[in-house]
């Protein structure tokens, strides 16, 4: 049966840098959504494809309407950061004290723009600030999960079973898995281990 | 994803704004596209070349946009129906051709001009809003304001196109040709496509004095049609206290602050999407029913000053509203507009406060981000061979040690400003300025300039419009030299084949075009270099920057694009910094890995104080090996030593 969303338009950003490939986890999202008779608006900076910059995916998902393909400021009620400093970039634009905050914390040093050194911002008070200025947060160890599985992008589908998890979004396991099938027919029972991982990780979360 | 061609009319899709259109154009049975990639459109050619065989189309990357326009011409003159894709700079490539065409029409076929603006300049080199030409040169130009508008429209003009035998225009920014939303499909045409041209004394050119007088004939009647058009919907009570006029995504943003206001019963959303020429009546009967018009469009105000000229020529009888926008300030005059945009914008006429989220709250999260969000510019990707071109570049011109510079290009090759480029390009212009540029320098010896410029090209930015000025600079003995970036595609917007390549867009074999025999037979001493060795493409640029005196010479580094390549293969090295051997800190070359070379593929260790390879970034191209003085990064061909 169709879920229903507490609050429309809900306004999921999911944020990566370049490379990381956050669109696969985008795509993946919104297309499970238009499966269930959303009507979904996935708005995206219109690529600066190099590398190393942010990319940032607005999703909007409603039960009546096309939505703006930007969120306005402080109204986002679902961030995914694929890297930590960029969950702090999205909260200070769009974050409010109700936001859930999901966050991979593995972190990707910025180049150094000056040739005077960049520097990293400390680790531990970075992830205390997002969980200060979010209403919850998940730390999902998403690279380090696809690491393991033998390939970093597997991260993006792990964040998407740790969203699945996490029951942010009218979505269950079932419709992602078949939504994986479509997509990845010849790399399927990878990305169905992914999709477990990631919603292990969120529902016990002693396991990291 | 489906393929743009399934036959489920009622089905529901989600497609960028850019997919849409082609869908559209699908319903709309078109049989013709040319384009040029690089450009917010660039997603319409590719889906419909993917289907073009069983659907009978014919699709083109052309070599520019002028050429990709007259074939699309031509296509229509024959019953064909087509279309010519580009963005902003494309367009004004194509500039001398529309003009031409509006004073001539079409004879039989439809044909749309795509045009899709760039607000905020994310991926151009310059802001423009191209909706002026449609005002300059008559025409009938529309604009969409979703995404199921964007294939609605297409068969529509279409139609219009035919009945008025003239070029029409569908602009569209950015943040709707790229953004995802639900489409609702329309049934596919099964009629049959056949080419001919007939020349029809009627429509002939030949003895016309005034060609022009037609074009507003047709003007009139475009306006006729847009009084009535689907695309124009209002939103809102009878009278509202503020009306609001917009197009494009403003449509989507000034929806969303008016929800999020609440002010449905007080403030009217007129949403425009026939732009040009005006539905006059439709615009009057509106302007009389409020006192207050705020505009909300991107980029120029177009509208704004249409509709402000329309009602001074309504006279004294006529409504005198008060127009608010972004010649009174309201509304931001250059960048992309934002739902934020329209809430100030709202919340200042109406004297209403508006807080996005508690001051509290901002405060907090600003302290933090200050001290923690740091500046992300994007790079050449780990593994690109610009880099070790500009590698190469950078050092070549310090050697040399006359002060040269390099002039710069589109694409990818805009890194070439930046740190990643070793900020080795100084100037340049549109596409194919960086040659255009240096011929102009490479003249100027009797002036006194001494310095060696460098003209840098991408390959595909070659084709596109460096000839003609390569020409002009073999004839007219121009010192400099040219550089063009070979990494045989065109990486930044989506690897489309171009003439060196010798693939089409439909995937078929084209004839190849090399680079170097272009060059050679304009009788100019061409040097092939692959940049990834750095040692021997440096004493090669040294001694070709100085090999002056008879005009232009060419260097081509050529190595394939890493993303490219790891398409088809694994990668080539493990690559690791080796902790014994880099001295971090107390070495001489003070972090010249991290610090001057910049491949994000490595990194600066702050607590152990030496660089370190980040594995997930890193490609394996093993360039970094050549330029660490200690000898301290190695490298390990896959496969080896396991």
């Amino acid at each position: 049966m169709k879920k229903h969303i507490k609050k429309d338009p809900l306004s999921l950003i999911i944020i990566g840098v370049a490379g990381q490939g956050n669109v696969v986890t985008s795509s993946l999202v919104c297309d499970a959504l238009v499966n269930e008779g959303f009507q979904v608006t996935f708005g995206q900076t219109y690529p600066a494809q190099q590398r190393g910059g942010p990319v940032i995916n607005y999703i909007r998902i409603s039960e009546k309407m096309a939505a703006s393909p930007i969120i306005p400021e402080g109204r986002a009620d679902i961030i995914v950061a694929m890297e930590p400093v960029e969950a702090m970039r999205m909260l200070s634009l769009y974050g409010n004290p109700r936001v859930m905050t999901m966050v991979n914390p593995r972190p990707i040093q910025a180049m150094d723009i000056s040739g005077q050194g960049t520097k990293y911002p400390a680790m531990e008070k970075l992830m205390r600030d997002i969980k200060d200025l979010s209403g919850k947060t998940w730390v999902v160890p998403a690279t380090e999960e696809a690491q393991k599985l033998g390939n970093p992008l597997l991260a993006n589908v792990i964040l998407v079973g740790a969203l699945i998890g996490s029951e942010l979004l009218p979505l269950t396991r079932e419709i992602m898995e078949s939504v994986l099938r479509d997509r990845f027919p010849k790399a399927l029972d990878i990305n169905l281990l992914a999709l477990e991982k990631g919603i292990d990780l969120v529902k016990n979360p002693s396991s990291f | 994803m489906p393929e743009i061609d399934v036959d489920a009319p009622g089905n529901t899709l989600l497609l960028m704004g850019n997919e849409a259109i082609a869908r559209g154009a699908l319903e709309a049975g078109i049989g013709f596209i040319a384009s040029y990639p690089g450009t917010p459109s660039s997603e319409i050619l590719p889906r419909l070349a993917e289907v073009a065989k069983r659907r009978n189309l014919y699709a083109e990357w052309s070599i520019n946009e002028i050429v990709a326009f007259w074939n699309a011409v031509a296509a229509a003159n024959t019953g064909i129906r087509s279309m010519a894709s580009m963005k902003q700079n494309g367009t004004n490539v194509a500039l001398d051709a529309i003009a031409n065409l509006m004073e001539r029409g079409l004879r039989g076929g439809g044909m749309i001009l795509i045009d899709a603006d760039d607000p905020g300049r994310r991926n151009s080199p310059n802001e423009q809003d191209t909706r002026g030409i449609a005002r300059m040169l008559d025409i009938p130009l529309v604009e969409p304001g979703d995404f199921q508008e964007a294939k609605d429209m297409i068969p529509w003009l279409y139609d219009l196109s035919e009945e008025l035998d003239c070029l029409v225009m569908l602009r569209e920014v950015a943040k709707i040709g790229h953004t995802r939303g639900n489409v609702v499909l329309g049934e596919l045409p099964k009629r049959e496509k056949k080419a001919r041209f007939e020349l029809n004394p009627k429509l002939s050119t030949w003895g016309q004095a005034n060609l022009h007088a037609r074009v507003h004939e047709k003007m009139k009647k475009a306006m006729e049609r847009f009084e009535t058009a689907p695309f124009n919907r209002y939103i809102g009570p009878d009278s509202p206290d503020l009306l609001i006029i917009c197009c494009g995504a403003c449509f989507l943003y000034t929806m969303e602050a008016v929800n999020i206001m609440n002010l449905q019963d007080k403030v009217g959303v007129f949403k425009l999407g026939t732009l040009w020429p005006l539905p006059e009546k439709l615009i009057e009967s509106r302007l009389r029913n409020t006192q207050q018009v705020l505009f909300m469009e991107e980029v120029h105000p177009f509208v704004e000053q249409s509709v402000m000229e329309l009602t001074a020529s309504l006279g004294p009888t006529g409504p005198r509203p008060f127009f608010y926008g972004k010649r009174s300030g309201h509304v931001p005059s250059f960048g992309e507009l934002t739902p934020d945009d329209a809430l100030r914008a709202i919340s200042k006429i109406l004297g209403i406060s508006y807080q996005s989220r508690p001051a509290e709250y901002a405060e907090k999260v600003g302290a933090a981000s200050k001290e923690e969000v740091i500046p992300r510019l994007g790079t050449l990707c780990a593994g690109c061979p610009h880099r070790a071109s500009y590698w190469v570049l950078h050092r070549a011109l310090t050697m040399d040690g006359r002060d040269g510079f390099a002039t710069g290009d589109a694409g990818c090759m805009s890194a070439g400003f930046g740190p990643s480029g070793y900020f080795v390009a100084k100037i340049g212009n549109c596409m194919g300025g960086g040659i255009g540029l240096a011929d102009g320098f490479g003249k100027l010896k009797s002036f006194g300039f001494t310095q060696p410029v460098i003209a840098g090209e991408g390959d595909s930015t070659f084709f596109h419009a460096s000839i003609p000025a390569l020409l002009n600079a073999v004839w007219n003995r121009s010192d400099f030299t040219l550089v063009v970036y070979d990494n045989s595609t065109t990486a930044m917007t989506g690897f489309q084949p171009h003439p060196g390549v010798g693939l089409t867009a439909m995937g078929d074999p084209g004839k190849t075009v090399p680079i170097e025999d272009v060059c050679r037979a304009f009788g100019v001493r061409v040097e092939i270099c692959d940049p990834f060795d750095i040692e021997k493409s440096t004493s090669v640029m040294l001694d070709v920057l100085r090999d002056e005196g008879h005009g232009p010479r060419v260097v081509i580094m050529r190595h394939e694009c890493e993303l490219q390549r790891a398409r088809r293969e694994r990668r080539l090295f493990e690559v690791v910094v080796n902790p014994e051997k880099c001295l971090g800190r107390e070495c001489g070359c003070d972090n010249l890995c991290v610090r001057v070379f910049r491949c994000p593929g490595l990194r600066w260790n702050e607590q152990s104080g030496k660089s370190e390879i980040d594995e997930v970034i890193c490609s394996g191209c093993g360039l970094c090996v050549d330029i660490c003085p200690q000898g301290a990064i190695e490298k390990r061909a896959i496969g080896e030593g396991r």
